[in-house]
């Protein structure tokens, strides 16, 4: 075991892959020499070489392009795009074509590849450094997406998507990168995708979050301590553990939602959607959601009016508690 | 024709005055007004000072990431000095100079970078498009307004700014494509400043110049020292004059440096050599443009040491103001995303003033 942040994590999965897999490679903006703007692949390429791990241009599209030519003709691409904001000019080659492949040309190409990105908000950045975009990418068939809030799976989950057949768009909460460490096997592990992690068990009510919302909401619970609430880490948005979730609904009936993507059309409205069709007569109260507001994520100054707190998550728990079917 | 004379596929770059200050190159020195070199070199010392104390302001936690123009100055002020006052400016996000130049405030300026985005909203009559942060996409938005100018018989020209690496972009190409077919009034200045965040220019692009890019499109490309103001100020003259014209976009290489971080948050340490760095510094664009301007009987050191001390003044004023503004109110950061408030987002935000009206401030 070793103490890892999950920066340091993902940095271990990327160098274990490659160590393993020689079809495992490395690239993006910044990606190569300096090891990526927030170090993620620091060390990479003085280990494997500039074949393996390099710094591109600033082509997001020849990012994402590349990658799926490559991994059509037998490599193994985890790319890089510096901040989810800037993922925008390669969607059009994620969407028109990584989600494709494999049912355009019926199973002859499967594409095993990642796509990472730093992505969520409150770290006072500038305008395009903060996004929570998990929509865009959910609601596209072919494509997996997944994203850790432990270290312990930021590792797993990152061998098991370069082991995947699939595209796997890899978002990573840049907020905690650091925030914290966690004792994690040193040896190769995966965590399976499309699983959701009980963070805690409880029979009040439920709590689905993801990413950085994970932590504040534990730190929610904290402080409302006649609450004894299930809280699950969703880890895979698409596709989604609808299991785990309805599961749990069965067994407290209710459910609170929490993420920073904007709400309108969001991960939580899909969440409410399926919970209302498999498990609608468990429900002792309406499903609620607590999530960034339908407008453009603010600069630093205001930032902090969009950004949830455990605060706001006690609240909105508490109103959920009190409601009556 | 002067981008017929600098062929870039030969590497022949524009300079006029060297970096001792020394004229090389006496039949090309363009005419400028008085007034205008002098607004230009005002601009350059306050953009200077202001640049550098951004930085310190960051580092003592008083300002969010700033993306430092240091060593760009010429390469800025030449070229916006060489436009009218009715011309469009299209910015990516290392334009400190080329702003304040246009009009935009220092004070709006500084609040962009404090993190407000009431600093992208400039005065009426300033025709500056916001900072553009994402790589390349600029190039498109200034050949629209480039295409409605031409469509309204209007005598605008529009200047857009983008990097080295921003030339590596799709967006780039499209945007350059679009308005070579319509041969839009439309001028597009690359600051080349070698560097892309940690990636050399060099590595990153294989053609050997990037004005060169230009010939792929149809348009005429030169390669001018950046860190010369004249010489910005002459090629953009000329690529103003063939826009006006009705003869299309040209493309202007301004080769300089980045002599900072490429942001607050980066350390160039990692990645680059000081020598390179010292190296350039013999180049600055500051040190050139004064001594022309005092051999031109223009300027003196004394009056230059007056300028310094009102410029650094009026640094310290602005980032003050900006100080004083504090967080950003809440009605803010909803009402401009529609011209009207829609329901949902009126019962978003009810919802929310509930929340602190029970539970107080975050
Ligand atoms: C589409 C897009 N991808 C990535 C980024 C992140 N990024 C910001 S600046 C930069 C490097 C820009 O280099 P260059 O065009 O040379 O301009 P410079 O920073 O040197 O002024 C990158 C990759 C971005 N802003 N937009
Ligand atoms: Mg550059």
């Amino acid at each position: 075991m070793a103490v890892k942040t999950i920066l340091q994590a993902i940095n271990e999965a990327l160098d274990q892959s490659m160590e393993k897999d020689d079809s495992v490679v490395v690239y993006g903006e910044d990606v190569g020499f300096e090891g990526g703007v927030f170090r993620t692949t620091a060390g990479l390429q003085k280990k494997y070489g500039e074949g393996r791990v390099f710094d591109t241009p600033i082509a997001e599209a020849a990012i994402v392009g590349s990658a799926i030519g490559m991994a059509v003709n037998g490599l193994k691409p985890v790319v890089e795009l510096q901040f989810s904001g800037f993922s925008l000019p390669g969607y059009n080659q994620v969407v028109t074509h990584a989600a494709r492949f494999r049912n355009r040309s019926r199973g002859k190409y499967n594409l095993p590849m990642v796509v990472r990105m730093p992505y969520g908000g409150g770290v006072r950045a500038l305008e395009h450094h903060s996004e929570s975009l998990e929509t865009l990418y959910a609601h596209i068939p072919g494509l997996k997406l997944v994203i850790p809030s432990t270290p312990y799976d930021a590792k797993g989950l990152m061998m098991a998507a370069i082991n995947d057949p699939d595209p796997v768009i890899f978002m990573e909460p840049k907020r905690i990168y650091r925030a914290f460490k966690q004792d994690i096997p040193e040896e190769p592990y995966e965590v399976e995708i499309g699983k959701a992690r009980i963070v805690k068990e409880g029979k009040d009510v439920t709590i689905i979050a993801w990413g950085a919302l994970v932590r504040e909401v534990e730190k929610a619970m904290k402080q409302v301590t006649d609450i004894d609430a299930e809280i699950i880490d969703l880890r895979t948005i698409a596709p989604m553990d609808t299991e785990t979730i309805v599961n749990s609904i069965k067994k407290t009936g209710r459910v609170l939602i929490v993420h920073e993507a904007y709400k309108s059309f969001g991960p939580a409205a899909e969440i409410i959607s399926r919970i209302n069709e498999e498990a609608f007569y468990y429900l002792e109260a309406a499903p609620k959601r607590l999530t960034g507001f339908d407008v453009t994520i603010p600069l630093p100054k205001g930032e902090h009016h969009f950004i949830i707190d455990p605060k706001q998550i006690a609240y909105e728990l508490k109103k959920l508690m009190a409601e009556k079917a | 024709m002067l981008f017929e004379e600098f062929d870039p596929l030969k590497g022949e770059m524009l300079q006029i005055l060297d970096k001792n200050g020394n004229i090389v190159n006496d039949k090309l020195v363009p005419k400028i007004k008085k007034e205008t070199l002098m607004k230009m070199y005002k601009t350059m010392v306050l953009g200077r000072i202001a640049d550098v104390k951004a930085v310190q302001f960051q580092r003592q936690g008083r300002m969010l990431t700033y993306a430092p123009n240091h060593g760009q100055e010429a390469a800025q002020l030449g070229s916006i000095a060489a436009m009218d006052d009715d011309d469009w400016l299209v910015l990516a996000f290392r334009e400190l100079n080329a702003m304040l130049y246009k009009g935009v405030t220092l004070e709006q300026s500084y609040l962009y970078w404090y993190g407000n985005e009431m600093g992208s909203k400039y005065d009426e009559n300033v025709k500056v498009l916001p900072i553009n942060v994402p790589i390349g996409s600029q190039i498109n938005h200034a050949a629209g307004i480039a295409y409605a100018s031409k469509l309204k018989g209007t005598k605008e020209v529009t200047i857009a700014y983008i990097g080295d690496g921003g030339t590596s972009h799709g967006e780039f190409h499209e945007g350059m494509s679009f308005a070579a077919a319509y041969d839009l009034p439309m001028i597009v200045v690359i600051q080349n400043n070698q560097w892309a965040i940690s990636t050399p220019r060099k590595k990153a692009i294989k053609s050997k110049t990037l004005a060169q890019k230009a010939i792929g499109y149809g348009i005429p490309g030169i390669q001018v020292d950046g860190n010369d103001p004249l010489a910005m100020y002459l090629a953009v003259e000329k690529a103003r004059e063939r826009a006006s014209k009705g003869e299309g976009p040209t493309l202007i290489e301004a080769v300089t440096y980045r002599m900072g971080p490429h942001t607050t948050s980066d350390n160039p340490k990692l990645y680059r050599e000081d020598k390179e760095v010292d190296e350039w510094a013999k180049k600055d664009p500051l040190i050139r443009f004064k001594k022309y301007l005092i051999d031109k009987k223009y300027w003196s050191n004394k009056k230059d040491e007056e300028l310094q001390e009102a410029s650094k003044k009026e640094v310290l004023e602005a980032f003050k103001k900006v100080e004083k503004t504090g967080l950003v109110d809440l009605e803010d950061i909803f009402k401009y995303t529609y011209e009207k408030l829609t329901p949902n987002l009126k019962k978003q935000l009810n919802a929310y003033k509930e929340y602190l009206n029970e539970e107080g401030a975050k």
